[in-house]
């Protein structure tokens, strides 16, 4: 019988197989940051360990790192230490390290698919929920907790039972207005946040094919929201464009080799899945979330959800809690909700073509009044595109701060946060309770939707937009 | 890590399905560099409510925590593993836990025991209505026994293994050392590379 793509990556990575143990699955990439990464380091120091492989190691700085007054002293001194516990850690065990203030920082997730150092069928690990995001290269990426990360610096290798196998098919193609933010919005309301427990996704189908590589980042990114162990596209033409000529891609022969072989990457015919899904295309339109988990959502068009209406006692109690906490009204439509802040960025949507999207909209319209709007892009490189493409002036002319890369607002480890009560839409992964600063309320939408929601006041998309809403140039 | 074979204690009946790992550990705590001091840190926004269960003076000293469904959803951080073990929980009984967290739980000697939901009710009656009411998790026996319930529960048998003789997972690769250095020298070269050495 045939393989799917997981299987496919996973079997090549099998050090030792043994009857009674888990996998040990050899690791090709271990990416590291500041917040879970100190005590792993620490173990490695207790039992004189030194990192196995440094050359497929490497660290940024993001979680903590302000997005403000880069070049100063971090105020916060406990952020501050922990950045300093990363620096010393790097330069103590020899791991290349980008920190603030470098060129190559930035959110995790972003800086390793930008360096062409995520690669189709490699495996990548990082202590962070968020690596399934590298799995839209067909590489099987996973998060992993600091006793793990410990054990890949000390034997680039992980213990593991192989999860099972689920496809979610996207059939046709995503309407005008609809993106990769809606579709995984979508998916995820329609599985449930435990709906990919214990197994690899594989996106495919006519409108995952389509998606450009930024897109499909964006899906595989909220694959951990859906419950899911990791998230895989197969990768084709698209992926070796995006790969071709980055500074970690192979060169010469050895990226005809490499070629060949990613092109073996594809889930064969006869292949069976333990589970599937199939989603049709035409019926998505703009998504958001109204409640306290990523699969409390529903189409911006709709209404907030009675918890009355749920069958399930749990699912019903859940839904009760979640509109005392976000301050909603059964029956409220979606769009009638006021935002006080719009967080345009995160390893889901902090990328160039998210920047590009959302300036697109704010070009010649004004944040609304009382509106915060927050742009931060999710590496120093991305940040120094948009600036070479003007994209920066588009945002401050609208009203909205532009500030340096990071996780930022993402999760409010740093001075981005929501104050007690306020309210936002937000680009990023986790509408949690308190997830962007303690009393916080946050809608996950797309940049589309957040620009739109900027220049409007209240939830809204890029159709509610009206040409009255481009002000008259002054002299005019 | 710390063996786990058996641990009797009461109990804490938290009602709630979906409990993430930022409402575990919020994300402020995760600034600490060590495995311990994060106690206080515990179902912190939750603790601020006088009535919140785990503030009732019945459930001080409490060791086994009863959760709803898909306990441990979100984030890697192991942080949430040590809050609750910082706290004093030595098991975590749910119907549902998420992948990371279970994964992080089994590596510290927490261990969570997934009982169908069913058990998981008649626990948090029995508990709601005595608080007193001792919880035994026996991890030999595979079997959570209480004043009227007794269940069996599933954990493969190299998590159980290590658990029960409390063995670190890197010390047991390290015995395999040969296997990885024949699998690095057959990588092709054009895998990537974060440096040259």
């Amino acid at each position: 019988m045939g393989r799917t793509l997981a299987e496919k990556v996973w079997d090549d990575h099998v050090v030792r197989r043994a009857e009674g143990e888990p996998d040990l699955l050899f690791i090709d990439l271990h990416l590291l940051h500041e917040v879970t990464s100190p005590q792993a380091f620490d173990g490695l120091r207790k039992s004189g360990r030194p990192v196995r492989r440094l050359d497929l190691t490497i660290a940024t700085e993001d979680h903590n790192t302000p997005t403000l007054d880069i070049d100063k002293p971090i105020a916060d001194p406990v952020s501050r230490a922990q950045l300093e516990t990363l620096r010393k850690n790097c330069a103590e065990f020899g791991v290349r390290l980008h920190p603030l203030g470098d060129v190559e920082q930035g959110v995790v997730h972003v800086v390793g698919p930008q360096l062409g150092l995520t690669q189709p069928g490699t495996t990548v690990v990082c202590g962070d929920s968020h690596t399934s995001t590298h799995g839209a290269f067909g590489a099987l990426a996973f998060g992993i907790g600091t006793s793990q990360v410990e054990h890949v610096l000390a034997t680039q290798t992980l213990p593991m039972a192989r999860p099972k196998t689920m496809a979610i098919t996207v059939n046709g193609e995503l309407p005008d207005g609809v993106t990769a933010k809606d579709l995984i919005l979508a998916i995820i309301a329609k599985i449930g946040t435990g709906g990919g427990q214990g197994y690899i996704l594989e996106y495919r189908g006519e409108a995952v094919e389509k998606l450009s590589m930024e897109a499909r980042m964006t899906i595989c990114n909220m694959s951990i929201e859906a419950g899911a162990r990791a998230g895989m596209i197969a990768p084709d033409e698209t992926t070796f464009a995006y790969l071709k000529g980055r500074p970690h891609a192979p060169e010469g022969a050895d990226w005809d080799a490499a070629v060949a072989y990613w092109k073996t990457l594809r889930t064969d015919d006869d292949a069976e899945f333990d589970a599937e899904v199939v989603i049709e295309a035409a019926e998505l339109a703009p998504f958001v979330t109204w409640g306290t988990n990523p699969g409390q959502g529903a189409p911006l068009s709709a209404a907030v959800p009675d918890p009355a209406s749920y069958e399930d006692a749990s699912e019903r109690f859940a839904a009760e809690k979640a509109l005392e906490y976000m301050g909603l009204e059964a029956g409220q439509p979606l769009r009638s909700i006021k935002v006080d802040t719009v967080f345009v960025g995160s390893c889901t949507n902090g990328r160039i073509e998210d920047l590009r999207a959302a300036a697109e909209i704010v070009r010649d319209r004004k944040v609304a009044d009382g509106v915060r709007m927050l742009v931060v892009p999710g590496s120093a490189r991305v940040g120094l595109q948009a600036v070479s493409e003007g994209l920066d002036v588009v945002f401050k002319e609208a009203g909205a701060e532009w500030r340096h890369a990071g996780c930022s607002m993402c999760l409010g480890m740093n001075p981005d946060q929501l104050a007690p009560g306020e309210r936002s839409a937000s680009t990023s992964n986790r509408n949690f309770e308190g997830r962007q600063g303690k009393g916080g309320r946050t809608h996950l939408v797309s940049p589309q939707v957040a620009a739109a929601t900027a220049v409007l006041g209240h939830l809204a998309s890029p159709a509610d937009l009206s040409a009255a809403d481009v002000p008259t140039p002054a002299g005019v | 890590m710390e063996a786990f074979t058996k641990h009797t204690g009461r109990a804490v009946p938290l009602r709630r399905s979906n409990v993430d790992t930022d409402q575990i550990i919020p994300a402020h705590w995760l600034k600490k560099v060590t495995r311990d001091g994060f106690e206080d840190g515990l179902f912190e926004a939750w603790r601020k409510d006088p009535e919140f269960v785990l503030n009732r003076p019945e459930r001080a000293g409490a060791t086994v925590l009863v959760a709803g469904p898909d306990f441990g959803t979100g984030s890697s951080r192991e942080h949430a593993v040590w809050a609750l073990q910082n706290y004093g929980f030595k098991t975590v009984i749910s119907s549902r836990f998420a992948d990371i967290f279970r994964g992080n739980s089994l590596k510290n000697g927490l261990l969570t025991v997934v009982l169908d939901q069913k058990t998981v009710d008649a626990l948090w009656e029995l508990v709601e209505k005595d608080p007193q009411a001792e919880i035994t998790v026996d991890l030999e026996a595979r079997e959570v026994r209480a004043e009227g319930v007794t269940a069996s529960f599933e954990l493969d048998e190299n998590s159980r293994w290590r658990l029960l003789n409390g063995l670190d997972d890197i010390s047991i690769t390290l015995r395999n050392e040969d296997e990885i250095a024949a699998y690095e020298a057959g990588r092709p070269s054009f895998k990537p590379q974060t440096l040259q050495v």
